[in-house]
């Protein structure tokens, strides 16, 4: 993404040049598209937003597009607790995301980052036969394998029902980690291996001279200079876990039990009398902790897009 | 020479044990959950698996080869999943294609405040597909006149009437096409990223050089930036078909699985898991990695040779 990032390119020169003749319509042609644009992409974000602070009277066709004629938080109240006893809420939905999400990014950046150290840096004979082994899991449909997947989550019931009886694991969740733990190997090792690639083989070597084994000199050379493909990695990992519906529906499709993209597509598609208040702010409050993430570490986060661009 | 050919041997644990040690969780792990998984996938493909029963192995099965195939590609239901994809595929491409050159091309002639337009045109990618799926159910509302909301109430107030639609919800050959539009929104702005960084990619003394030459305009982009622009659009082409694919989330959030205007493999996939026909969700399973590896197999080939003749 250096071309990016670096991109402040002086071609645009020879038409501010001309620009200075008169008023200088093709620029302002150009922003006036932009800003059009800029608006339609926003629309969803209007409606989201605008619908969810208004009471249900007030969601009516008529005002639909329009300001709420009384704001309120009701919305983003139930949302969060669930509108009826039937109906559970994304509130703690959310909260057994985190304890899916948390574990299962850290654990694969740190597999991820061990994983391209040894197959860039700390080579053995035909690692990049491995290497091209690992990076196949990226390409292949997930529904591919689901079938048999669900057999084998079946058959690891007794280790995971185990796990899940601990106090404070929700159930499933410990199966969920897996699973993004290890379809999360590919991109992760491809996106430290990438990275090390960059790193003088000299570095590497001089702690090797030094008398310093695989580990050391992973943990003292290495380590330190990894953070921003952790960076990187974490917010990749962070986001498709996150934002994840497909494992969760096929293995723990409970929404009292299940995670937050589960709990708020039975939120939002259960009744036929919807309030479209409480769905819009369901859907707000699910997507913040990626949105915030976006906002404060846009550039990295474009880093993991470019990387993990044809992941399952 | 025993002595040595051991020492060596040794040594050569030493220098390569640890790495191999380190990385043998993961190779397994891959080798179980992708490449032993695949596996099984096809041979239950291929079995009269139709039922928990039999799947679970309490009934007996039959080996039937390649029969789930046949039987499914003879039916109606799997030519307007695949034509759905078809159509599901082209507009998600056309869409993403079009608008992601045409914000590149916007912002690569430095824009003011060009980060902001970035940001905004990229956001809808860290949206799940689920919270996306929610606003645009709403949005594209089948609901017309009085009782429109959505977009057919915003067509309303801007005097467009005419373009009030039933989107998804009742042609049953173009409906799909309708469910392109949120993943437009979601994925155009990364397409546009990509064109982004192609376009910062040409050298600046390429375009000098041309306009020495007293190439137009027209003439610099059909000589220079196009043909420059191509490895990324084939990226872009190659990313977004292998999305459009795996659409799942999206549909079951503004649809749902047992909606025949909204039908595509992956969909068919969950709805034969979901009924316990396991055989025929592995098949169509295997059908769609199928495709895949049509797809991306010749252009990983493409690419690695590109990087080695770099």
């Amino acid at each position: 993404m250096s071309a990016l990032d670096t991109g402040v390119v002086s071609h645009g020169v020879t038409e501010s040049r001309v620009g200075q003749h008169g008023f200088p319509w093709g620029k302002a042609l150009r922003h006036l598209l932009l800003i059009v644009f800029l608006a339609i992409v926003l629309i969803p974000v209007y409606v989201l937003l605008v619908t969810s602070f208004k009471t249900q009277t007030d969601a009516q066709p008529a005002h639909a597009w329009l300001l709420p004629n009384e704001w309120t938080l009701e919305n983003w109240k139930k949302a969060w607790n669930g509108p009826s006893a039937a109906v559970p809420g994304v509130g703690p939905a959310m909260i057994r995301t985190f304890q899916l999400v948390i574990p299962s990014t850290i654990i694969s950046a740190f597999l991820g980052s061990m994983n391209g150290y040894v197959l860039s840096r700390w080579r053995f004979p035909h690692a990049n036969a491995v290497f091209t082994f690992l990076l196949f899991g990226m390409f292949i449909p997930y529904q591919a394998v689901m079938v048999p997947l669900y057999r084998l989550v079946q058959w690891l019931k007794p280790v995971t029902s185990w796990v899940d009886a601990l106090p404070t694991v929700p159930d499933g969740i410990p199966i969920l980690i897996l699973l993004h733990v290890v379809y999360g190997i590919p991109i992760t090792t491809l996106i430290f291996r990438n990275y090390y690639e960059s790193v003088p083989q000299e570095l590497i070597e001089a702690a090797r001279v030094d008398g310093a084994g695989m580990l050391r000199t992973y943990a003292s050379v290495v380590l330190p200079i990894s953070v921003p493909s952790f960076v990187v990695v974490l917010i990749w990992q962070f986001t498709s876990a996150w934002n994840d519906f497909l494992f969760a529906k096929f293995f723990v499709a409970n929404p009292d039990k299940s995670v937050v993209t589960i709990a708020l597509n039975n939120l939002a598609g259960g009744s036929i009398m919807s309030d479209h208040g409480v769905e819009m702010a369901a859907a707000l409050l699910a997507s913040f902790p990626t949105l915030i993430i976006y906002v404060a570490l846009g550039k990295y986060f474009l880093g993991g897009l470019m990387a993990g661009s044809v992941k399952g | 020479m025993a002595a040595s050919i051991t020492r060596k041997r040794r040594g050569r644990f030493r220098r390569y044990g640890p790495p191999l040690l380190l990385i043998s969780p993961s190779v397994i792990l891959i080798g179980i959950f992708v490449y032993g998984l695949i596996g099984s996938a096809f041979q239950t493909s291929m079995t009269s698996a139709h039922s928990a029963a039999e799947f679970t192995g309490k009934q007996p099965t039959e080996f039937v080869f390649l029969g789930n195939y046949t039987a499914w590609l003879a039916t109606k239901e799997a030519h307007h999943a695949l034509l759905n994809q078809l159509i599901f595929t082209a507009v998600f491409l056309g869409g993403t294609l079009s608008l992601g050159f045409l914000w590149a091309w916007l912002l690569d002639k430095r824009a003011k405040a060009e980060g902001i337009f970035r940001s905004v045109y990229l956001f809808p990618m860290a949206v799940s597909a689920v919270a996306a799926g929610v606003v645009w159910k709403w949005l594209l509302n089948p609901n017309r006149d009085a009782k429109a909301y959505g977009l057919n109430r915003l067509f309303q107030t801007l005097g467009l009437d005419f373009m009030q639609n039933s989107w998804w919800t009742k042609n049953l050959t173009w409906g799909i096409a309708a469910i392109a539009m949120p993943a437009i929104w979601q994925m155009a702005g990364y397409v546009m990223a990509l064109f982004l960084a192609g376009f910062r990619g040409i050298p600046n003394e390429l375009r000098e050089a041309a306009r020495v030459d007293g190439a137009n305009e027209w003439k610099l982009y059909r000589h220079v930036i196009f043909p420059q622009l191509s490895p990324v659009a084939l990226s872009a082409i190659i990313i977004i078909g292998h999305m459009s694919l795996k659409t799942f989330d999206l549909i079951m959030s503004i649809s749902k699985h047992t909606n025949y205007q909204t039908k595509i493999p992956a969909i068919e996939m969950y709805r034969y898991m979901a009924e316990g026909d396991y055989a025929n969700a592995a098949m169509v399973g295997v059908v769609l990695l199928l495709i895949v590896l049509v797809l991306i197999i010749p252009y990983l080939i493409h690419t690695t040779r590109a990087e080695k003749n770099r």
